[in-house]
């Protein structure tokens, strides 16, 4: 085995155990962490099945196997920035709804209390 | 037919305005059988609206967050569409639009019985007209409205506009948040809403600093544009 294949494999293990801790802990939901989890699956299985990657850059016509790691992650990242705005939009939307309808019921509390003097 | 007149006024740091302000609206003379009531909606001012205004007798809601002006005026859309308003009129709290100016709105809108109605200071180009790279502004998004709802909108930007029932009920549920005024025009046309233009007579701010300004114009110019084109494509 490559000096390089256990370093991958063992930062990957931690990487893996990271994410695991910070779910257990309720830090992370369990939606998001799918994509982390996928990525370091993906990433594990390459740094023991080194011909895979020649395989799959033969496959796709890519002359340096490392630029197709690049595009592919990139790619990813992409995608996964964009959900990650999407979130961020329903957050926004979900917190102007409940700030408008905490400032209304205080409003309506306040007539109330004001009734009963 | 006598009906519930609703007052908002969103307000960020307007302790400064509202000591004349409220006075002279409240003391406006509506036609027959209306009553006013004025709704101060303090997005989380840094200074003392919220007391200045509750001591001029204004119903006041404090929002818990900054919402921006698309959330604080669609709060009082809401007050009014669960306190049973028909109609709600936004005016700005720093002085910009006069108290006895809405008398035109409500007129024009018990005349017409258009949906919105928008006080616009370019249709008789009386009062204060605003500087030469708004003026330009504003003719932009006139015709960018026009090119999307066929309306003539002159003054699109002008946020002293009157909401009926109908438009209320809209505006509850979906109003923009961040400059909503050109781009919820495109919305209430959609969803076929009749929009009317009057003249009043504007004055300069009293106080505070408008919210677009310097390079914020460029982003304000684009982000509008942007949401007015996604809002026609909605569908509604």
């Amino acid at each position: 085995m490559l000096r390089i294949q256990i370093i991958t494999i063992a930062v990957n293990i931690l990487f893996i155990l990271y994410i695991s801790r910070l779910i257990v802990k309720g830090k992370l939901r369990e939606e998001y962490a799918i994509v982390w989890i996928i990525c370091t699956v993906f990433l594990l299985l390459f740094s023991f099945w080194t011909d895979g990657l020649e395989l799959l850059r033969r496959l796709t016509g890519v002359v340096v196997a490392a630029n197709l790691v690049f595009t592919g992650f990139i790619f990813a990242i992409l995608v996964y920035l964009l959900h990650l705005s999407v979130v961020a939009s329903k957050l926004y939307n979900d917190n102007k709804k409940l700030a408008q309808e905490i400032a209304l019921l205080k409003e309506e509390f306040k007539k109330h209390l004001e009734e009963k003097k | 037919m006598p009906g519930k007149v609703l007052i908002v006024i969103p307000c960020y740091n307007e302790e400064a305005s509202l000591p004349t302000l409220l006075p002279e609206l409240l003391s406006t003379a509506l036609p027959d059988g209306y009553q006013l009531e004025a709704l101060i909606v303090n997005d989380c001012s840094k200074d003392n609206t919220s007391a200045v205004a509750k001591k001029h007798k204004a119903t006041v809601i404090d929002l818990p967050v900054n919402l921006g002006i698309g959330g604080a005026v669609q709060t009082g859309i809401l007050y009014a569409r669960e306190n049973d308003f028909d109609m709600a009129i936004q005016l700005d709290g720093d002085g910009q639009h006069p108290p006895k100016e809405l008398l035109k709105l409500i007129n024009h809108h018990i005349e017409t019985g258009a949906n919105v109605v928008i006080g616009s200071r370019f249709l008789e180009k009386k009062g204060f007209q605003s500087s030469f790279a708004r003026r330009m502004g504003i003719k932009y998004f006139h015709w960018v409205n026009r090119l999307m709802t066929g309306a003539q909108i002159y003054d699109s930007t002008s946020g002293f506009r009157l909401f009926d029932r109908k438009a209320i009920k809209l505006a509850s549920v979906s109003y923009p948040d961040e400059y909503p005024e050109p781009e919820s025009l495109v919305v209430f046309s959609k969803a076929g809403l009749k929009v009317a233009e009057v003249p009043v007579i504007m004055a300069e701010r009293q106080g505070g600093q408008s919210s677009i300004r310097h390079f914020g114009s460029l982003y304000y110019c684009f982000k509008v544009s942007l949401a007015m084109f996604f809002s026609f494509i909605r569908k509604p």
